[in-house]
């Protein structure tokens, strides 16, 4: 198993580095110029230059890289002798906006994430795969239909329609919720949870349709295994015919995905929540960093995405030895 | 046309009720294609310490038959009817919950592959200690004490390491112990047991088909085998219940079956069968054609269309009247669904056994 | 079944090119290696799936190879057909050596050695007709028969029992007797002058198997077709096969024909296995030996030193745990009759004096066998 978790986690840093070149490469081949942008509507040429030295875009393609590879480990420092920034490893790079390195931005972002993202997927994999699992039991009647019709609804609706309309209803119109943003935790857990009510309901809205699809099908294969009718012919009630000897089965490829999408919503991806509801995450940062052509916070976004879903894709792995024994025992 | 009338090969007494006693036993599904009849009016008895062989080919009703009898059609579209007394109680008509209480307790049930029939995910010792805590109310040590003695019993070596293993861990004829030891973990009183060597080597079958003998004469349980092979009949059952197309076409006791086979498609099996001893240049007789819809069975007797000798029964009565399932003279208990006449058949016989000599 | 419909001249006619055996394989082998590594694999190990074999077939004949999973029966089958590569060995067929010719090569060679698997269900492309699938062989082949490519389709499948109607059907249309005999069909394509039947009828019920084994029968004796004829069901094996090999972890522990084989056997294995076979006659089983082994067949990562059945047997002694037993002719044993054993049994299968129950489960006198002489 150790031996296992090593090999995953090279090849995981191999990804990531393959991700960081790839987009590096990207941004390179863009027309836009960012010392262009930096340099504001009276931009001398000797201004211009002195800014592209400043941020190292005067440099080649491949020094360029080796800096910020290098910064990843041991840091770099920014600036001339007038300006003198130091990013601490592992460095992102700074902001060519706001002058702040990347990754403190990243970190000041994230809990708005994590809570977000962890929060919602608790919820989704709890009534998706309860859902799937009745309507896996009850297949054909009318709460499979309903739970199917449900899921349906649930996956064709836009999460700005949703999270707007969650808004009209619950913020605006009958004032049930305050408005919805993000209160660290630590500050106050009430204003914390009540903020996040609405994002994490418009995530399981959506989320919701998938799980509850993907629990039915798997419980469905799982009932016609043949030691589900041994578990029926020892005498066992169908709740635990169901939820013991079933759902332990069914539940390996759901494992599977949930990781991804973890991965992903804490690593940013959910950007439309974020905006409809005000909070500044990971995903904003990310979308206006593009509009900026702010090179750092790009790649420094979608470094921090990709670790995310990478990780996630380890910690799946484990996990998925951990439940099947024929993984972990080989 | 009752078929219950038909006298019972087992009933020896016939004043004490068999131990297990199922009358026109029928298991219908309901498709969209229409009712495919997978068993079709099938009735036998059983008594305590005896073994009855059930044997047809791929469609014969006689997998569907054994989940019958552990109730195990019950909540699934399947319709139910005819009787299925065990020990005096109906089962066809008992709710699921009291069904429920039997199960694994006084019926259990071997299956065919014990790869997939035991679960992945649970290790051998917590699937026995599982079947026991079912129906005894003891804890966790001492069921799992208990899944110990039985893996021993069926001779699992290391029985205390073994128990924490995973299914996938145990060899092939290994987890086919593990299932016996699991089916028998509650003494129960019938057990059925659905082709349970037919996924196993030729020494494991020999292996499990004696420890299951062995078994059963200690526990003193009434066995139904499921099969295919006439061999593994042969070595184990008491009585033979040949079946075709949901239907029962012979039933006797294993000498009358085999040595004395009476329906045209009992001679075809046996006649298909290669065999071990003999004479190797005996070509193989197989039946032409292939099993019946069970949708749209054929009219009159279900094997007709594959019959060899309905020529010699007069009128066609074999394409349009179903044979009754009647003794053969002078036996009592062996009992023959077939028009042809005792007479033919002994003809019949006495031919192939002459053509085959040549 | 119509075989004698067939318009071809029988392959008897022609002789192998060279030497007297269609094929020959001497000291066969296929290891196949684990391996195992953080990032670099290397190997730590090999599955001894076959350890070194010879056997030979004569053009005509038919040989089985019978054994227990994992005996490496079936790997035989695909090295001859060199769907495998061997290890080591050598594979001669119809005087060629083609041990490790290389694919593009192999066409000549594949002419003549067809194969036909146990499974008629995966091994039939669902997607193509049985016409394409019966044509695929000739036409990849460049075989232009004089009749035509569909004639010549409808004409085989008329040989294996279906009707020429059927060319334009699919697999899924047919049940598992008929898709063998669409198998078997395909490989008749091309006249080969081996067939390697791996396990052909033993995922279909007794009565399609007898239809089957009847249908080889006559396609062997109509076009003198020589076969490898792979099962682990003895007693078809005994019905179909003139020699028989017998298997144990990679190993033929005994070959002989098929009289001597199943009447006189000399390796104790032989004689568990074949006391292991249930009989159809309620008086068959207790005229013969009661033997049951106990365990498991060991592991061919790493079998067992000297005799690889010595772990099993009840008459292993020092020796065989130290040398290996060669595969020769023992005194008394007619000739072409081999034995790997130092210890050999008696050449009889009767009931003997005492069972020999080595499966602590059971009780060695069980009512079933006979204790008297």
């Amino acid at each position: 198993m150790l031996r296992y978790l090593i090999r995953r986690l090279l090849a995981a840093a191999a990804i990531l580095l393959v991700i960081t070149v790839i987009t590096f490469f990207i941004f390179f081949a863009l027309p836009s110029d960012p010392a262009l942008l930096a340099c504001g509507k009276t931009c001398s040429p000797s201004r211009l230059a002195e800014i592209k030295h400043s941020l190292g875009l005067d440099q080649s393609f491949l020094t360029q890289f080796w800096e910020f590879f290098k910064g990843l480990f041991v840091g770099r420092d920014f600036g001339d002798q007038s300006v003198r920034v130091h990013c601490g490893a592992p460095c992102l790079g700074i902001s060519f906006q706001t002058d702040t390195p990347v990754l403190s931005t990243l970190l000041g972002d994230f809990p708005a994430d994590l809570s977000l993202g962890l929060g919602a997927a608790v919820f989704f994999l709890i009534l998706g795969v309860g859902l799937g699992t009745l309507a896996a039991v009850r297949r054909g009647r009318a709460a499979d239909k309903a739970a199917v019709g449900l899921a349906l609804l649930g996956v064709s609706v836009q999460i700005y329609f949703v999270g707007l309309l969650l808004l009209y209803l619950f913020v605006d119109k009958w004032q049930i919720l305050p408005a919805s943003g993000y209160t660290p935790i630590t500050q106050d857990p009430s204003a914390w949870f009540q903020g996040l009510i609405l994002p994490w309901a418009t995530l399981v809205i959506v989320y919701l349709a998938l799980y509850t699809r993907l629990t039915r099908s798997s419980m469905l294969e799982v009932f016609a295994e043949d030691y589900m009718r041994t578990a029926r012919a020892k005498g066992l009630s169908t709740g635990k015919v169901v939820l013991k000897h079933g759902l332990r089965a069914a539940i390996t490829p759901i494992i599977t995905i949930f990781g991804m999408d973890v991965g992903s919503l804490i690593g940013g991806s959910a950007v439309i929540t974020e905006s409809v509801f005000g909070i500044n995450g990971i995903g904003k940062l990310a979308v206006d960093s593009v509009q900026n052509s702010d090179l750092p916070v790009i790649l420094g976004t979608t470094l921090f995405a990709a670790t995310f879903v990478v990780l996630a894709n380890v910690v799946v792995d484990v996990v998925y030895g951990l439940v099947d024994p024929r993984v972990r025992l080989g | 046309m009752s078929l219950l009338t038909s006298p019972q090969p087992a009933a020896a007494e016939p004043a004490a009720a068999p131990f297990l006693d199922v009358r026109d036993l029928r298991v219908h599904f309901p498709t969209e294609d229409g009712i495919v009849k997978s068993v079709d009016g099938v009735s036998f008895t059983l008594e305590k310490g005896r073994t009855l062989g059930i044997v047809g080919e791929s469609g014969s009703g006689k997998s569907v038959t054994s989940l019958a009898l552990l109730g195990l059609h019950k909540g699934t579209r399947a319709e139910v009817s005819g009787e299925i007394r065990l020990d005096g109680r109906e089962l066809v008509s008992l709710p699921e919950r009291d069904m429920r209480a039997l199960r694994g307790r006084t019926v259990s049930m071997i299956f065919q592959d014990p790869l997939s029939a035991l679960h992945p995910y649970f290790t051998v010792g917590a699937q026995i200690a599982e079947a026991y805590r079912v129906h005894h109310k003891v804890s966790k040590k001492e069921a799992r004490e208990r899944a110990v003695e039985m893996l021993k019993r069926v001779g699992i070596p290391q029985p205390e390491r073994r128990v924490r293993d995973y299914p996938h861990q145990f060899s092939g004829g290994m987890r086919q112990r593990a299932m016996i030891a699991m089916a028998l973990v509650c003494d129960p009183e019938l057990l059925i047991a659905d082709e349970p060597t037919t996924a196993l080597d030729v020494t494991v079958q020999a292996q499990i088909l004696d420890l299951i003998r062995d078994l059963q004469e200690e526990f003193g349980s009434a066995v139904v085998l499921i099969t295919h092979d006439l061999g593994v009949v042969a070595d184990i059952a008491d009585d033979i219940l040949v079946m075709y197309g949901g239907r029962r076409i012979e039933y006797g006791t294993v000498h009358d079956v085999l040595k004395e086979p009476q329906h045209p498609y009992t001679w075809g099996l046996l006649e298909s069968m290669p065999q071990i001893t003999g004479d190797v240049e005996r070509r193989l007789n197989p039946i032409a054609g292939s099993p019946p819809s069970l949708i749209n069975p054929p009219g009159g007797c279900a094997f007709h269309p594959r019959c060899t000798f309905k020529g010699w029964v007069s009128g066609g009565r074999c394409a349009v009247e179903r044979p009754e399932l009647v003794a053969v003279p002078g036996t009592g208990r062996h009992l023959a669904a077939c028009h042809l006449t005792p007479e033919t058949r002994q003809e019949i016989r006495v031919r192939t056994a002459a053509g085959a000599a040549q | 079944m119509t075989a004698a419909d067939e318009q071809e001249q029988p392959v008897s006619t022609t002789e192998p090119t060279a030497g007297e055996h269609l094929l020959e394989v001497t000291g066969l082998t296929k290891h196949f290696p684990i391996r195992h590594g953080i990032v670099f694999q290397r190997q730590i190990g090999a599955v001894h799936a076959v350890d070194g074999i010879d056997f030979t077939v004569g053009a005509g004949q038919s040989l089985g190879l019978v054994g227990e999973s994992g005996c490496g029966k079936s790997t035989t089958g695909r090295l001859v057909t060199r769907l495998l590569e061997p290890t080591a060995g050598m594979v001669v067929f119809d005087g060629e050596d083609i041990t490790h010719t290389p694919e593009n090569r192999m066409k000549e060679a594949r002419r003549n050695l067809q194969m036909i698997f146990q499974d008629p269900y995966s091994s039939l492309n669902p997607r193509h007709t049985v016409g394409t699938i019966v044509e695929t062989p000739m036409r990849l082949n460049g075989i232009n028969p004089p009749q035509g490519h569909k004639k010549r389709a409808q004409e085989l499948l008329e040989t294996v029992g279906l009707s020429p109607e059927h060319y334009n059907r699919y697999p899924n249309e047919f049940s598992g007797g008929q898709r063998q005999r669409i198998g078997i069909a395909r490989a008749l394509a091309l006249r080969p002058k081996l067939i390697v039947a791996d396990e052909p009828v033993s995922a279909l019920d007794v009565s399609i198997q007898a239809q089957i084994v009847n249908l080889l029968q006559d396609l062997q004796r109509e076009f003198g077709i020589a076969f490898v004829f792979i099962a682990h069901d003895l007693a078809v094996v005994r019905h179909f096969c003139e020699r028989v090999a017998v298997m144990y972890l990679g190993k033929i522990v005994e070959i002989a024909d098929r009289q001597t084989l199943y009447t006189r056997p000399r390796h104790p294995y032989t004689h568990a296995l074949l006391s292991a076979v249930p009989e159809a006659d309620p008086d068959g089983t207790r005229r013969r030996e009661r033997i049951r082994l106990a365990g498991d067949v060991p592991s061919p990562v790493d079998p067992p030193s000297g005799c690889r059945f010595r772990t099993r047997c009840w008459k292993a002694q020092e020796r065989c745990a130290q040398e290996k037993p060669p595969l020769v002719r023992l005194a008394g044993n007619p000739d072409g009759h081999l034995t790997a054993c130092h210890f050999p049994e008696e050449p009889s299968v009767e009931a003997r004096k005492e069972d020999i129950v080595l499966d602590p489960a059971l009780t060695a006198s069980g009512d079933s066998a006979s204790t008297s002489a």
